[in-house]
């Protein structure tokens, strides 16, 4: 996994390069600017889901650029799901239940 | 492999598994996307229940106070992540100066927060407050969230803050360098989870009009 000049078990994700680092942040201040233009339209009920999708790019590039997850070992992205679909799962019970209560 | 520095090899007979250490952290990371989780899911019940008295309260907030900070996190974020890529490289002190300002961001942040609110206690709008308490249902849910959600975001702001500062003076002393350095990274990762919650706190409740 690690580059061989690196001791076992030594910090070894290889991360984004720090010109890689400020693209990405380019990336979410442009999201930023185009989730705010978008709330000055009327969207009627497509607002939220615009809002949210452009809130999930903007985790996914933070989580997998900034906090290295796509430099990391697999396992380290099952857990992620596992957790993400954990609360996914909480989500729709709670609206299962509140539609058919 | 054959041509370890003396001190690679001395670090590699020290047991250390920094991939271990970051899997703990981000373990502990998921324990809070199911705090705010739980939050977030409450906040989608009366979305659903209140609709339009949810978009009348979010008219109230301020969307440029809320873009401002949402550009303040993004860019410590930036910068915290930039202080790891420093310290990998062996500059201690431009490490130390990505911590400083990620610190600097985290404080801005919270000072604008304390204006916006001191701004919507001026006006009366508080948990609890006479004028709320008048207001529609659906509006008074949509503050008491707004306090409970964007207050416990701003209490780990502070943490967060603390956390870097910690970071700071490991980096300073040195038990933070070029070849020990995860818990700057687990530091970090606080950091950008603080910043992720952001990311949907911001349209949420400002966004939404």
């Amino acid at each position: 996994m690690g580059s061989p000049v690196q001791p076992h078990g030594q910090s070894e994700a290889h991360g984004a390069s720090n010109a890689k680092l400020v693209l990405i942040w380019c990336g979410l201040l442009a999201l930023t600017g185009l989730t705010v233009a978008l709330s000055g339209i009327d969207l009627g009920r497509w607002i939220v889901l615009s809002a949210l999708s452009i809130a999930t790019v903007k985790t996914l590039l933070v989580v997998n650029v900034f906090m290295h997850l796509k430099y990391e070992e697999r396992v380290f992205r099952i857990f992620v799901i596992v957790a993400t679909l954990t609360l996914a799962i909480f989500i729709a019970l709670t609206f299962f239940d509140y539609a058919f209560h | 492999m054959s041509n370890h520095a003396p001190a690679a090899v001395a670090a590699a007979d020290h047991h250390r598994d920094d991939a271990g250490a970051r899997l703990g952290m981000w373990l502990f990371l998921f324990t809070e996307l199911i705090l705010f989780g739980g939050l977030f899911i409450v906040y989608a019940v009366y979305r659903f229940q209140h609709t339009e008295e949810f978009h009348l309260a979010a008219r109230e907030l301020d969307t440029f106070v809320g873009t401002v900070n949402t550009i303040i996190l993004l860019t410590s974020s930036l910068t915290v992540a930039l202080s790891i890529n420093a310290i990998r490289g062996g500059k201690k002190i431009l490490s130390a100066v990505f911590v400083s300002l990620t610190v600097l961001f985290a404080l801005a942040f919270l000072a604008n927060k304390f204006f916006e609110w001191s701004h919507k206690f001026e006006h009366g709008i508080y948990p609890g407050s006479p004028e709320l308490i008048n207001k529609p249902g659906g509006e008074i849910l949509y503050f008491a969230l707004y306090f409970v959600m964007t207050g416990l975001h701003a209490l780990h702001v502070i943490i967060g803050m603390v956390i870097l500062l910690v970071m700071l003076t490991m980096i300073l002393r040195g038990s933070i360098n070029q070849s020990s350095y995860v818990r700057l990274e687990a530091g970090g990762l606080y950091w950008h989870l603080v910043d992720v919650i952001w990311i949907f706190l911001f349209p949420l409740f400002y966004l939404l009009h």
